[in-house]
């Protein structure tokens, strides 16, 4: 207990003297996370979109293949980004590995099938009809997928949380393709397995405070979006 | 006649390389209602989708108010000018404000004259103290009456209606019935109109076409249909209960002899002699009394047994069994006058001009 009661003072301590170091990762985490999340959405909501309205043979091969995605182990998913990415590897020329654009798209391969999959459960559980009832409006076919879109909100909001959330706590592909380099590309939850390797329980117990409180707060701000003009 | 607002040629559709709709030709007048008759599955929706351009025909040329609809661009303008009501009446998740509003924003008319447009429609279905109110919360009939609004309110050339009433209770679907006739009546909208149900299509429509297995098989004034049907799928169809098969064996004067299960009737028409055919009779033509019952005009007068009795509405249909079978409508107070009950005897007496023969060559 008293591990925990240290770990909460040195929380708030941290964050009430603005410890740049901590504000720093904390903010790095915030945008590697929503800029994957923002890519992941438009690739995995086009991708889901496309998928549910679309006939094609093997399109439940395919779904199969993007719902088991959905389950990808972020540290297979490091090592096969690394490998891409290595020196003579068939992205090495982009020279990212170990920089931020490198865990950015890691983390994209992470969440694109989260989104993928739940966007298409969420416009596969429209009425069939509904399309074709917002072209007989007068659409034009992309007004169409935007009403769609629309009409899908709730769920569609609800894959973003979810590719959020697993972009922001996953540790695995960060460490491997980021390396932990300290104002480079450390974010909160490599910081975290950093500090309880070296005996910093203190330390990061509060990281761990703090990456909670991070996405609490994004999740509470998608909630508010999701939710308005919904009356109770 | 006037030109045709629509006029289709040579439409197939296939689902899956099997043809499910083929109709040689079908013209839509300006300002008339015509109803698509058909049992589940007969293709009226797949008609209704095709026509409004929502669902692309194999074969088939299209001509709207005399131009034709060669190319993809005149297709989709084509279909910016009509629009469809589902049978689901698909709102948006939003207020029945902003539904009815939704097909205006799409075509681009401005705020204020959409706001007036939104209330003319509203006031029309009767729900202009529901315009504010969340679409999800209506009842059945406040959400069919809000999805006709939606698209009542473009003022469409030509509006296509696939069951709208299917899903509703008696009397809110006759309440809709009486305002969606009007409304049709009053902005003169061509329409067309898929059902199941013939007392609505003969309320609503100028023309029935009766459709069987993707195909047209008789189209014309309802009248007509009704009382004339062309083949046994339509007159069964059409609600004319009991087809009887016989076999003429006797004509002269217009009118005939039919040989049925041992019993001859009489019917008007003049087919060969000894040709089979399929005599109609309503339930409604038919009149039930004591047996044996007073003399009457009637030229077809039968002894039976009452088989069965199933209410019907303000009905109870009476079947039974004269040799032939048949079915009679009976108020509840005559069927309590002739005390009917399964196994009563009865005779059925309908005239020649009730039965309706059809040849089926």
């Amino acid at each position: 207990m008293g591990l925990i009661w240290e770990g909460i003072k040195k929380a708030v301590e941290l964050l009430w003297t603005l410890d740049p170091e901590v504000l720093g990762i904390t903010l790095f985490s915030l945008k590697v996370s929503v800029l994957a999340t923002g890519l992941s959405l438009v690739i995995g909501g086009a991708a889901g979109m496309a998928l549910a309205l679309t006939r094609f043979p093997g399109k439940r091969l395919l779904i199969a293949v993007i719902n088991t995605g959905m389950g990808l182990p972020p540290v297979v998913v490091g090592l096969f980004v690394t490998i891409l990415l290595w020196r003579n590897g068939p992205l090495g020329f982009m020279e990212i590995l170990y920089t931020p654009s490198a865990i950015i798209l890691a983390q994209t391969v992470i969440a694109t099938p989260i989104i993928a999959g739940i966007s298409l459960a969420a416009i596969q559980q429209l009425p069939a009809d509904l399309r074709l009832q917002i072209l007989s409006l007068g659409a034009s076919r992309w007004q169409m997928l935007y009403w769609l879109a629309k009409e899908a909100r709730l769920p569609l909001m609800a894959a973003v949380m979810a590719g959020f959330g697993g972009v922001i706590s996953e540790v695995g592909a960060s460490i491997m393709v980021g390396g932990n380099i300290q104002g480079s590309t450390r974010v909160l939850t490599t910081a975290t397995v950093m500090e309880t390797s070296k005996g910093n329980f203190d330390t990061a117990i509060a990281l761990s405070l703090i990456l909670m409180v991070l996405t609490f707060t994004v999740n509470a701000v998608l909630t508010h979006i999701q939710q308005r003009d919904r009356p109770r | 006649m006037s030109v045709p607002v629509l006029e289709v040629t040579g439409l197939t559709v296939l689902r899956g390389g099997v043809q499910v709709l083929e109709i040689p030709s079908l013209e839509l007048q300006s300002g008339a209602v015509l109803a698509l008759i058909g049992p589940n599955g007969s293709g009226k929706t797949t008609l209704l989708k095709t026509l409004a351009s929502l669902q692309e025909p194999a074969t088939g040329s299209f001509q709207f108010q005399g131009r034709p609809l060669a190319s993809r661009p005149e297709r989709e303008a084509y279909r910016k000018r009509v629009t469809m009501v589902f049978q689901e009446p698909l709102l948006f998740d939003t207020t029945v404000a902003r539904n009815l509003e939704a097909g205006l924003k799409l075509h681009g008319v401005p705020g204020p004259e959409r706001q007036l447009r939104v209330l003319a429609a509203a006031r029309t279905f009767g729900i202009e103290p529901l315009l504010e109110r969340q679409a999800r919360k209506l009842s059945g009939g406040e959400a069919q009456r809000a999805s006709l609004a939606r698209a009542f309110v473009l003022e469409p050339e030509i509006l296509f209606l696939d069951e709208p009433f299917s899903a509703l209770d008696p009397p809110t679907r006759e309440a809709l019935l009486d305002d969606l006739g009007a409304a049709l009546r009053r902005t003169r909208t061509t329409a067309v109109l898929a059902t199941h149900d013939q007392v609505e299509a003969l309320q609503l429509a100028d023309r029935l076409a009766v459709m069987h297995l993707g195909r047209i098989v008789q189209s014309g004034p309802g009248e007509e249909v009704v009382n004339h049907p062309v083949n046994e799928f339509v007159a069964e169809f059409v609600g004319m209960e009991v087809v009887l098969p016989g076999r003429v064996t006797a004509t002269g004067m217009g009118l005939c002899r039919v040989a049925v299960a041992g019993q001859v009737l009489e019917a008007v028409g003049s087919p060969a002699m000894g040709e089979a055919v399929l005599l109609g009779i309503r339930p409604e033509h038919v009149t039930l009394a004591v047996h044996p019952g007073p003399a009457t005009s009637a030229r077809n007068c039968f002894p039976g047994t009452v088989t069965r009795i199933v209410p019907r509405g303000p009905f109870f249909k009476v079947e039974l069994d004269c040799g032939f079978w048949v079915a009679a409508f009976v108020t509840p107070r005559s069927l309590e006058e002739l005390a009917l009950a399964p196994g009563s005897a009865v005779s059925a007496s309908f005239k020649a001009t009730a039965l309706h023969l059809i040849r089926t060559h």
